[in-house]
């Protein structure tokens, strides 16, 4: 049982920071559903 | 292989764009769109810099060369609240333009007579370009202008684009086809910024480096706008414009786009073509973005700051071949994000920068100085981005310690030693890497660093075309003043010495024996 099981996750990602994907991989193995994810550029 | 080509020199250019921020800013317009009774938008005009309060402004006063990214460090942040004593609008790499001059200067690169200016505002303006350094012999282009009359009709019945001064219309920008969309007002005007702005950068490329502009064989346009019509949107050619308004008589080019990341993309691709020995003098150039003015604006008014997204970028960089003493780019030591890389900022900062050392045999160490995104920290902080030229150093440096060449406890002299504070606008690909030149070129002959790594990063994702980014990079060293390389072809000549010299050597052993 992990804190991510059953709970839905929406993912920001920044370009020069955590980009929306890498935080994907690391939910990969839990039991989080990603429902959304996306990277931006604030600069 | 060939010899290495050279950075030979470069332009830098701002322009104060007060007026531009409210009509033409997409954080402004879109709030006109959405909310125009908004709290923001009454605020705004309260928070507009003079112009003298632009040319004092430090970060300014380093991207047109007159204080070196070092000198900001002096100063503690907030940098908007503390003038620049003996500031001044002309530095040694470029200029900060003011409105009206380069309303001017759209009118003056524009092909097509689309750029319709008020008599008044025109005789006003003439007056002052006849006083500018490069533009004197352009003055009749402004001709004598129209009746504000026209120009509100204009406006008013077929769409036109007003073009505002101290609160004032003073023109417009006129659509350039009935019903396509890409030839519209709106695109035009933010064409004719970056033909302008990208002029005005070149312009003191040749000004600045004793340039015969003649010379020139090939320029390479690396904004992030697109000009075309309805049957090719981004058909190009900024460049050749460009080439054109400058009088590069001789060169023909091409547009290059990658987002933030093309500057660095065209100063590679410039390198290579010079190498390669196809072209002898390659130009890049990139002009400025009316888009992104005020892009940080809500934060700004909120923390009672001024609007400090209140300039267009510009440059202009001669790529050229090896002169013995500008600094060289080694093409063989060229980083990239590929489409496998990934995107855990280990991967991206071991692709962009450890690859190409790697390479080399080179350490994390062995960069003097590493020019990443460049941004200004006092526009980006205060809006919640962070410190970004800082965010990409820590990144460098944590990975060299994960190798093994810096010690952990020496990660915040790292920072300082081998980055810079930001000074750059938040246009783009203004900040992306090629601020750096211009210092990189003095840094790299007079000065006393011996190796730098340009780096430039693209957000290909706004594209909607892939969720991947992008980013390049390359080495740029002291010139050892040798024209040839190692690697280089010899000629038999020399394969004739060196075999004569082998036997020498060689009887004197036998004889010692």
């Amino acid at each position: 049982m992990s804190m991510f099981d059953g709970k839905k996750v929406i993912i920001i990602g920044d370009r020069d920071g955590i980009p929306g994907p890498a935080m994907e991989e690391c939910l990969k193995g839990t039991g989080a559903e990603v429902v959304f994810s996306a990277t931006e550029c604030f600069v | 292989m060939m010899s290495y080509a050279v950075v030979k020199g470069s332009g830098y250019v701002l322009v104060h764009t007060p007026d531009m921020i409210y009509h033409n800013g997409t954080t402004q317009t879109t709030e006109k769109l959405t909310n125009p009774d908004s709290e923001y938008l009454k605020k705004l005009p309260e928070h507009i810099r003079p112009y003298e309060k632009v040319v004092n402004y430090g970060p300014n006063q380093v991207y047109i060369g007159n204080l070196t990214p070092e000198d900001l460090r002096k100063y503690e942040m907030p940098w908007y609240d503390k003038d620049i004593p003996g500031a001044s609008r002309f530095g040694k790499f470029g200029e900060i333009m003011p409105q009206d001059e380069f309303i001017a200067l759209m009118k003056m690169v524009d092909a097509f007579d689309l750029v319709k200016l008020d008599k008044g505002f025109t005789a006003m303006v003439k007056e002052k370009m006849m006083n500018h350094p490069l533009f004197k012999d352009d003055v009749p282009k402004l001709k004598e202008g129209e009746d504000l009359a026209d120009i509100e009709k204009y406006i008013q019945e077929q769409h036109a684009e007003g073009l505002y001064h101290e609160g004032k219309l003073v023109g417009c920008v006129k659509r350039a086809h009935d019903i396509d969309p890409n030839l519209n007002a709106h695109v035009l005007f933010e064409n004719l910024v970056v033909k302008a702005s990208g002029a005005l950068a070149f312009k003191h490329l040749i000004d600045k480096n004793n340039i015969n502009v003649a010379d020139i064989d090939y320029v390479i346009e690396c904004s992030e706008e697109a000009c075309g019509d309805m049957n090719q949107r981004g058909g190009g050619n900024f460049a050749k414009a460009i080439a054109e308004v400058v009088g590069a008589m001789n060169a023909t080019g091409s547009d290059t786009r990658g987002f933030c990341a093309a500057p660095t993309h065209a100063l590679i691709e410039a390198a290579a073509l010079v190498q390669a020995g196809v072209y002898e003098n390659v130009a890049l150039v990139a002009g400025g973005a009316t888009a992104k003015l005020g892009m940080n604006g809500k934060d700004h008014v909120k923390k009672g700051m001024p609007i400090l997204e209140d300039v267009l970028g510009g440059f202009a960089v001669l790529v050229s071949k090896n002169d013995g003493v500008s600094p060289i780019l080694r093409t063989d030591l060229v980083g990239r994000h590929t489409v496998g890389t990934g995107s855990s900022p280990q991967a991206v900062i071991t692709s962009l920068v450890t690859t190409p050392l790697d390479k080399g045999g080179l350490k994390i160490t062995d960069i003097d100085k590493y020019s990443v995104e460049m941004q200004n920290p006092d526009v980006t902080k205060p809006a919640g981005a962070g410190d970004v030229p800082e965010a990409n150093y820590k990144m460098i440096a944590a990975l060299g310690v994960k190798r093994n060449e810096l010690d952990r406890q020496d990660l915040g002299t790292f920072v300082e030693k081998h980055g810079m504070p930001g000074w750059a606008p938040t246009q783009g690909h203004i900040p992306s890497g090629v601020p750096y030149l211009g210092f990189a070129k003095e840094d790299l002959t007079t000065g006393n660093l011996n190796r730098v790594m340009i780096v430039g990063k693209g957000s290909l994702f706004l594209g909607r075309m892939t969720n991947l980014f992008d980013g390049v990079s390359i080495v740029m060293e002291r010139n050892t003043g040798k024209a040839e390389t190692a690697g280089a072809s010899i000629s038999e000549e020399e394969v004739k010495h060196m075999i004569a010299e082998a036997m020498r050597d060689f009887a004197s052993h036998l004889l010692k024996a």
